[in-house]
């Protein structure tokens, strides 16, 4: 019954997400793009709660597989030349996403590796550098158009798109963590030895979870660079994963509605306060540091406190 | 039914666990006591592969499960409930249960299965949908022993059940351990500090002493060994 429930509710918000596309016209070019941006935020986030949340390895690097999605997917449609609005273009672009999807799940199986070895802050540094590693090759890539950026990339990405994959990965996460599988991933987030002797795989478990959210990440950032149709590696740098991060912080690590309402309310925020001008970014910080003082479990915090993920392990080696 | 010969393990430089042997047949209760520090611990995590093993042989039915991973061990019919009561804080006492089912399938079963816990172990019923880390300690050894049923073990290993309990509840949880091994079959191999107790329900029993095994009989016999007697159960 409660799966039934999950799926009519997949197909519901598919059956809206394509009514609000044909109406997108109507909806005024700022507004319309912040939209966009909550959709491309909530896949982010959603997809590094999947990691952070559920599996429990802090990871730093989500920028990274963003942006070796967005290149992946832009080079794909950009030489093809393709004209927004044709059927087969809607075709190719699925494909590109996918293409952009799976070569940042690569990557992840690459970072998820070491995750094996490491844990808490070393794994989040290990991450940050891998981030940082994918925005300088890109800037030293001549044909990727190094730090110049690569435009001419076609407009494909739209309110369908966007919020139909977005609801999506939330129909998967949401089936995922209700399923004995799924919440494997939590058992080795609890406690990775007692996990291990009840005959879960924490290794393969946690390769999966970094696989599954960098593949994910891959295709918002397809999204995001079919929306924009200009790219470059300053968009992915470290300052991008950290807003990703905060988000899952801020909703509540490993709760799906609330990583959405964060991705939502820190997307919209920064753009509220642009009354303020430079005072705007002082008064966000300001909020962020009040939230986690007030709810350090996140919003609607599942009960994990952030500052378990830093606590040096007790455990005899 | 678990046959080791010589196993021997290191955490870095210090051996913990200096080539021991020892045997467990089907159906039986089988001891291991010794002070703290001893190895006995690493001896259950060794066989459940938590830890590798140096050198030595782990034979589970004919088959050799040393160093194999500890989810095929698990596969294989070897389960533990860890020391300390590792539950998963967060998960509540059911999703506990089902993770010890984690790698079966059989639905009807593992309902039937979480049932009989509920019926040995009527408390965590009344704490059926509480997130483990809000049990009390001897409520998170019983979810740990309940968790390692789910996993329908053909050999359970138990890692000091009886670690920071009330005195009365570890009476209790002892005498569910002897129900599991009569009721279930399950043959069962118990470390603990606590000798006397151990020794009471069990059929063998093996000292360890700083790594190595200083003596092994019936568990009646052990108990009335004047030795064991002086340095495990607090004669003068």
């Amino acid at each position: 019954m409660r799966r039934h429930l999950s799926k009519i509710c997949l197909l519901v918000s598919l059956i809206l997400c394509a009514v609000v596309s044909l109406l997108q016209g109507y909806i005024g070019a700022y507004y319309f793009q912040i939209i966009i941006y909550i959709g491309i935020n909530t896949i982010l986030a959603s997809s590094l709660n999947l990691i952070n949340g559920f599996a429990g390895q802090f990871s730093l690097g989500h920028a990274g597989f963003m942006a070796i999605g967005a290149y992946t997917s832009s080079i794909i449609t950009a030489t093809l030349h393709l004209q927004p609005g044709s059927p087969i273009s809607h075709l190719i672009f699925t494909g590109a996403l996918l293409a952009g999807g799976l070569m940042a799940s690569l990557f992840g199986l690459l970072v998820g590796i070491p995750s094996l070895r490491l844990k808490g802050d070393y794994l989040a540094i290990t991450t940050l550098g891998f981030g940082e590693i994918i925005r300088v090759l890109i800037q030293n890539m001549d044909f990727l158009g190094a730090a110049r950026g690569f435009s001419g990339v076609p407009k494909l990405a739209n309110f369908f798109w966007v919020y139909a994959i977005a609801a999506i990965l939330i129909f998967f996460l949401y089936n995922l963590i209700n399923s004995t599988y799924g919440k494997g991933f939590l058992a080795v987030r609890d406690d990775e030895i007692a996990a291990e002797a009840t005959g879960i795989s924490a290794t393969r478990l946690k390769v999966v979870a970094f696989v599954t959210g960098a593949f994910f990440a891959g295709i918002a950032g397809g999204l995001y660079a079919h929306f924009v149709t200009y790219i470059n590696p300053s968009q992915f740098g470290f300052l991008r994963s950290f807003e990703i991060v905060v988000m899952v912080v801020v909703g509540g690590m490993g709760s799906i509605p609330g990583v959405i309402l964060a991705a939502i309310l820190l997307t919209v925020l920064p753009e509220a306060l642009r009354a303020i001008a430079q005072y705007r970014m002082v008064i966000y910080a300001m909020l962020l540091i009040i939230i986690m003082l007030v709810r350090p479990q996140g919003l609607f915090g599942a009960g994990i406190n952030i500052k378990r993920y830093f606590k040096k392990s007790t455990e005899p080696v | 039914m678990l046959v080791i010969e010589n196993l021997r393990i290191c955490y870095g430089a210090i051996a913990a666990v200096r080539g021991i042997s020892l045997k467990v047949e089907s159906g039986r209760i089988v001891t291991l006591i010794g002070a703290n520090g001893a190895g006995k611990s690493t001896t259950l995590r060794g066989i459940c592969g938590l830890v590798k093993a140096v050198t030595g042989k782990i034979m589970f039915e004919e088959n050799d499960i040393t160093n194999l991973p500890p989810h095929k061990i698990v596969a294989a019919g070897v389960v533990m409930a860890p020391e300390g009561r590792m539950i998963f804080a967060n998960l509540s006492t059911r999703e506990n249960l089902e993770m010890g089912a984690y790698l079966r399938k059989d639905k009807k079963e593992i309902n039937r299965d979480i049932d009989y816990v509920f019926t040995i172990f009527p408390k965590l019923k009344e704490r059926i949908n509480q997130p483990g880390g809000k049990l009390s300690g001897g409520e998170q050894q019983m979810l740990a022993i309940g968790r390692a049923i789910l996993a329908r073990p053909k050999l359970m290993l138990l890692d000091e059940p009886s670690l920071g309990i009330a005195p009365i509840l570890v009476k209790t949880i002892f005498r569910k351990i002897v129900d599991i091994n009569k009721e279930l079959g399950t043959t069962i191999l118990l470390v603990e500090q606590n000798a006397h107790l151990a020794l009471s329900i069990a059929d063998y029993a093996y000292v360890l002493e700083t790594g190595e095994l200083c003596l092994e009989g019936k568990a009646a016999d052990i108990a009335g060994n004047q030795q064991v007697r002086k340095a495990y159960l607090g004669e003068s």
